[in-house]
């Protein structure tokens, strides 16, 4: 046994040593499960229509997938990071530790996430984000005293405001792994608690408080974490038409015909106003390219003139029929020749 | 005696009745035991052959593909590769519907073909280099959306506004049915195809092959080592000793120990300890190695067990040595138990995930893996990743993924079952 054991972990290590020195031929991608569809969707067309093979797509999240591109320079090391928010200063300077010096951040496009519904209500939910901070956080400003916090009251929309429906306040919404919560809780819910003038001045006094105060979402059933699975939540939204369900605006762009979205102050999710900037609920989406890789990994500079073409990431491009919203023009530009010269992100 | 004293024959007819209640009541508990689990079973298989079935079939459309020779030649794959077939393709359903002139209506008309069909055509013209300059009939895969529409999961009766599928769109399909031009075909770029975001260009070949070679690396490994563990613990391990007592313990306890954390484990120590490379069916059957093997010592052990002692003593009575004893008659003895504990470890293994989410093979692969250091996802992952995809289209697939998943390990707890049949001997 110990024999065995012992000539099996030679095995193992002469077999790795073996690999380490074989290296890698295709683009190897981790990170964000938001950008996950486009950046696999370029990488097939990628793979077909040139002489490189496929790169390989990880689904990892961003944090996962940053921790991974930072670990190193090497093939053993992914070349890109798809990242549904920036990246963070202690991700930054991780990477940095880790030799990974030179960073090229491109930015893709933009990201809507959708308070959607079932098509059967006949009245059509109209909320502004103030509505919907009262009624997902976990403390809200006491009505009758306002400067005060108090645990979460509401059970019903009308509760909150006497033109919403009475009925009971239930919202389907991705976990606190997810990114798309991270966005929601950003945009939406801060959006929502800054309507608070004695909140929104706590923001410079004590940050963190003010921070806990509009990040913190119920905890007592009307919020559903409903796990990572967004098609999960427009079938429980089909069976429960008072419900409502928090995911990125391509789920909404898929099952049109089942599910519908809220407008947010006014604004309905669509594609143009999206694009446009003036639904509030939208977010960039980014990947990291690692320069170091560029000489060592055939094909990246090719692959990122796929991604940053007029055909991939214009406002008629194959990224857009997936449901990525994009940029607009001079955006666009800037980003095609940070992407192409390979200009690196100096700080943050 | 005292006849006023209940005899034993009274108390116990007293009690037949009560008795023979509790009997009946008790096999019905059984019988709705049975009926509750088969009816749950029955509704889950209903379900998933329901929403699976339709993905074996994929929708084509006939197209009359004009081939220009100045464009073409030479048919050499080189030069085609440059060729922009896309083009043709567009070219020839502008020509078959003149009337569309709106640029969104366009771009509509363009997706009546999959995305993919470019290549197909492509690789078409290079089997057939004789018809270049012709026009040809070509079956190409449909997109999506038309795809939805042929197998009846469009429902015409909402708005236009709340469909993917506008009116003018039904509209050219209909044509296009009249025509004879749109028919449903075995949908065999399911099984030749690896993943791709298009649901009609997605395939389960990347993950049918990374399952395959990861079971191989899974059997090659826990086969024998489970077989020599339980061969030296069941016959040559000194009895009673602290350190075998140990390890026994601790082996029935990793059987039981939840699969993610053998999936940390593999990440820790043949990743991060080994270097080896991420997303490979080689790290994923090593880990899985490390789940199924306490199930094959296990199952290995019980087998040995199940072999009479008489046998062991027969053969040391004629004068066999220990190692004569058992590899000459325990064991071809247990080997049948010893296969079917085997197999099931497999068929787990091959229906697990979590340990996989950690080594990296939840990806996005759309090259078959050649060996076991490419890149491969499992069936399980898969499922799991198409489960999460937004187009609709991958509903279906998701199914028929899980549908040939099923038969797999069908066909695996056949064969253990045939196996067992064919080759036990009681006494």
């Amino acid at each position: 046994m110990k024999l065995k054991s012992l000539s099996i972990t030679a095995l193992l290590a002469a077999l790795s040593f073996n690999l380490q020195a074989a290296g890698r031929d295709y683009i190897y991608v981790v990170g964000s499960s938001t950008v996950y569809p486009f950046t696999t969707t370029v990488a097939e067309r990628f793979g077909k229509s040139t002489a490189f093979p496929t790169p390989k797509v990880e689904s990892t999240g961003t944090g996962g997938g940053m921790k991974l591109f930072c670990a190193g320079i090497g093939v053993q090391h992914p070349d890109l990071s798809n990242a549904s928010r920036r990246i963070k200063k202690s991700e930054f300077e991780n990477c940095r530790k880790h030799g990974v010096k030179d960073i090229v951040e491109i930015k893709i496009g933009y990201d809507g996430i959708v308070l959607a519904y079932s098509r059967k209500p006949p009245q059509p939910w109209t909320l502004t984000r103030r509505q919907i901070f009262l009624a997902l956080a976990k403390e809200v400003p006491d009505p009758r005293n306002p400067g005060k916090l108090i645990a979460n009251p509401y059970k019903q929309w009308n509760e909150i405001d006497a033109s919403l429906p009475a009925i009971a306040i239930k919202a389907y919404g991705p976990p606190p792994t997810s990114g798309t919560r991270d966005a929601f809780v950003e945009l939406a819910m801060e959006g929502g608690c800054k309507t608070f003038d004695w909140i929104k001045a706590l923001k410079k006094e004590d940050k963190h408080r003010y921070k806990s105060i509009c990040h913190a979402i119920r905890e007592d059933g009307a919020y559903v974490e409903a796990g990572e699975n967004d098609n999960l939540i427009v079938q429980k939204l089909e069976a429960d038409p008072n419900a409502l369900g928090i995911f990125g605006f391509s789920f909404l762009d898929q099952n049109i015909d089942k599910i519908n979205g809220a407008r947010i102050d006014g604004i309905e999710p669509t594609f143009g106003n999206i694009a446009e900037g003036t639904y509030p609920v939208s977010r960039p989406l980014f990947i990291y390219v690692k320069k170091a890789h560029v000489g060592l990994i055939p094909g990246i500079p090719q692959f990122l003139d796929e991604y940053t073409s007029e055909k991939a990431w214009g406002d008629e491009g194959y990224l857009a029929d997936k449901g990525l919203i994009p940029m607009p023009q001079e955006e666009r530009e800037k980003y095609r020749k940070i992407a192409i010269e390979l200009i690196p992100l100096q700080s943050l | 005696m005292n006849s006023d004293a209940p005899q034993t024959l009274d108390i116990v007819q007293a009690g037949l009745a009560k008795r023979r209640r509790r009997e009946t009541r008790f096999r019905w508990y059984g019988r709705t035991a049975i009926l509750l689990a088969m009816t749950f079973l029955a509704l889950l298989l209903a379900n998933i052959l329901g929403r699976g079935f339709s993905a074996f079939q994929q929708t084509y459309i006939a197209l009359d593909v004009y081939l220009p020779p100045g464009e073409l030649s030479p048919p050499t794959p080189q030069h085609l590769a440059k060729v922009d077939f896309e083009g043709l393709i567009k070219q020839t359903l502008r020509r078959s519907f003149p009337d569309v002139r709106k640029r969104r209506q366009k771009r509509a008309l363009y997706r009546l073909v999959s995305s993919g069909s470019a290549y197909e055509l492509r690789d078409w013209v290079m089997e057939h280099p004789e018809q270049i300059g012709k026009t040809v009939t070509v079956w190409l895969p449909a997109g999506a959306d038309v795809d939805m529409y042929m197998k009846g999961s469009v429902d015409t009766s909402v708005p236009e506004a709340q469909r993917r599928l506008k009116d003018y769109q039904i509209h050219w399909l209909e044509r296009l049915k009249r025509e004879q031009r749109l028919a449903l075909r075995f949908n065999k770029i399911f099984f030749l195809n690896g993943d791709s975001r298009e649901p009609e260009q997605a395939g389960i070949l990347v993950a049918l092959k990374g399952s395959l070679y990861m079971m191989i690396v899974t059997l090659a490994l826990s086969f024998p080592l489970g077989i020599a563990a339980a061969i030296y613990l069941e016959e040559f391990a000194p009895k009673k000793n602290f350190w075998v007592d140990m390890i026994e313990i601790n082996i029935n306890n990793l059987a039981a120990v939840p699969s993610i954390v053998f999936g940390l484990l593999g990440l820790a120590v043949f990743l991060g300890y080994f270097g080896l490379p991420r997303s490979t069916p080689l790290v994923g059957g090593l880990t899985l190695t490390l789940m199924t093997l306490p199930t094959v010592i296990i199952a290995s052990r019980a087998a040995l067990t199940a072999v009479p002692p008489s046998i062991r003593e027969a053969a040391l009575g004629i004068g066999a040595s220990r190692m004569q004893t058992v590899f000459h008659h325990v064991l071809p003895l247990a080997m049948p138990g010893m296969l079917t504990g085997a197999i099931i470890g497999m068929a787990r293994a091959l229906g697990e995930t979590a340990p996989l989410l950690m080594i990296g093979m939840v990806a996005f692969i759309v090259d078959p893996p050649q060996g076991f250091l490419d890149p491969a996802t499992a069936l399980p992952v898969q499922i799991y990743l198409w489960a999460d995809s937004p187009e609709r289209g991958f509903v279906e697939r998701t199914s028929a993924a899980i549908i040939v998943l099923l038969v797999f390990l069908g066909l695996m707890n056949l064969l253990a079952v045939l196996l067992r049949r064919r080759l036990e001997r009681r006494w």
